[in-house]
C-alpha cells in the first residue's frame, strides 16, 4: 500500500476529481457519437 | 496527396475509421501508464507526496493551451479557405479544453492549498487561466447559440482569435510579470531541465497520454459533427423535395 503520508487527502482529491472529470468527458464523447451514428443510420433506414 | 483532401468529410471519416482504434489504445497505454507510474514515484523532500499532482496538473495546462491553439488554427483554416471539417474540428476540441483547463484550475487549488497556504491567489499565471476557462465556455456557448452553422463558425472564430490572448498570457505571464505565487516552467528547453529523471520521465509520459487522448476525443467529437451535419442535411433536402 502507498504511504502519502500527511498529504494523503490532498493527493486523493485532485486525483479523484480529475479522474471524474476524463472519465465524464470520455463517456459524454463515446454516447454523443453513438447516438449520432444511430440516427443517421435509423433516418436512412427509413427514407 | 494533399492535406486538404482531409477536408472533405468522407475522406476525413475514412482516414479516422482505420487510425481511431489506434489512437485509442495508445492514447489509453500513455495516460493510464503516466498516472500510474507518477502516482508510484517517491515523495519530494519539500512538497511530500503532493508532487504526484504534478503528473495530471502540467499536462492538463498544456493541453488547455494548445487546445485553443489548435482551435485557432482550425478557425483561421475555415475563415480563409472555408472548409467544413476544420470548423466542426474546432467545435468538437472546445469541450476537451474547457475540461483541461478546469483539471489545471481544481488541481492547482488542491496543491496550492498545502504549498501556499491558499486555494486561489490573484497570480498572473492564475488568473489568465480562468480567463482561459470562460473563454472555452463563451465559444461553446456561442456555438450552441447561433443557429445557422456557418454564422456560427464565423462568430466563434472571431471569439478564438480574441481568446489566443489570454491562452499566450497563460503561457507566458510568469515571464511577463514576476510578483505572481505560481513558479516557472518545470520543463524548459532553453533552460535545461530543472525536474528529476525519477519525476521527469512519468511526466513526459503522461503528457504525451493526454496528448493521444485529446486527438481521440477530438477525433470521435469530429465524427460526431460530421454525422449531426449530414443527419441536418438530408432532414432539410427531403423537407424541400
Amino acid at each position: 500500500m502507498i504511504d502519502l503520508g500527511r498529504y494523503a487527502g490532498t493527493v486523493l482529491a485532485a486525483y479523484g476529481v480529475s479522474l471524474l472529470l476524463l472519465v465524464g468527458l470520455i463517456w459524454h464523447s463515446v454516447a454523443a457519437n453513438a447516438r449520432a451514428r444511430r440516427n443517421l443510420e435509423r433516418h436512412k433506414t427509413d427514407a | 496527396m494533399s492535406l486538404w483532401e482531409y477536408a472533405n468529410p468522407a475522406k476525413f471519416m475514412r482516414t479516422t475509421d482505420r487510425v481511431l482504434p489506434w489512437l485509442v489504445v495508445s492514447a489509453a497505454i500513455c495516460v493510464t501508464g503516466g498516472l500510474v507510474w507518477g502516482f508510484l514515484t517517491p515523495d519530494d523532500y519539500r512538497q511530500g507526496s503532493t508532487v504526484k499532482i504534478v503528473f495530471l496538473h502540467v499536462p492538463a495546462a498544456l493541453m488547455a493551451i494548445n487546445i485553443w491553439v489548435m482551435m485557432l488554427v482550425a478557425s483561421l483554416i475555415w475563415i480563409i479557405r472555408r472548409h467544413h471539417v476544420s470548423a466542426l474540428a474546432a467545435k468538437a476540441a472546445a469541450p476537451i479544453g474547457a475540461v483541461m483547463t478546469l483539471i489545471a484550475l481544481i488541481t492547482g487549488a488542491i496543491w496550492g492549498q498545502p504549498m501556499w497556504g491558499t486555494w486561489w491567489e490573484w497570480d498572473p499565471r492564475l488568473t489568465s487561466f480562468l480567463i482561459l476557462f470562460l473563454f472555452y465556455v463563451g465559444y461553446i456557448a456561442l456555438w450552441s447559440a447561433i443557429e445557422d452553422p456557418d454564422s456560427a463558425a464565423d462568430l466563434t472564430g472571431v471569439v478564438c482569435l480574441v481568446g489566443s490572448v489570454f491562452a499566450l498570457l497563460s503561457r507566458y505571464a510568469v515571464l511577463f510579470w514576476n510578483q505572481g505565487l505560481h513558479q516557472g516552467a518545470s520543463l524548459s528547453v532553453q533552460s535545461g531541465e530543472r525536474m528529476a529523471a525519477t519525476y521527469r520521465h512519468p511526466l513526459y509520459l503522461s503528457m504525451i497520454g493526454f496528448g493521444l487522448l485529446f486527438l481521440a476525443l477530438v477525433v470521435i467529437r469530429t465524427r460526431t459533427e460530421i454525422r449531426k451535419r449530414r443527419l441536418a442535411a438530408l432532414q432539410a433536402q427531403e423537407a424541400r423535395a
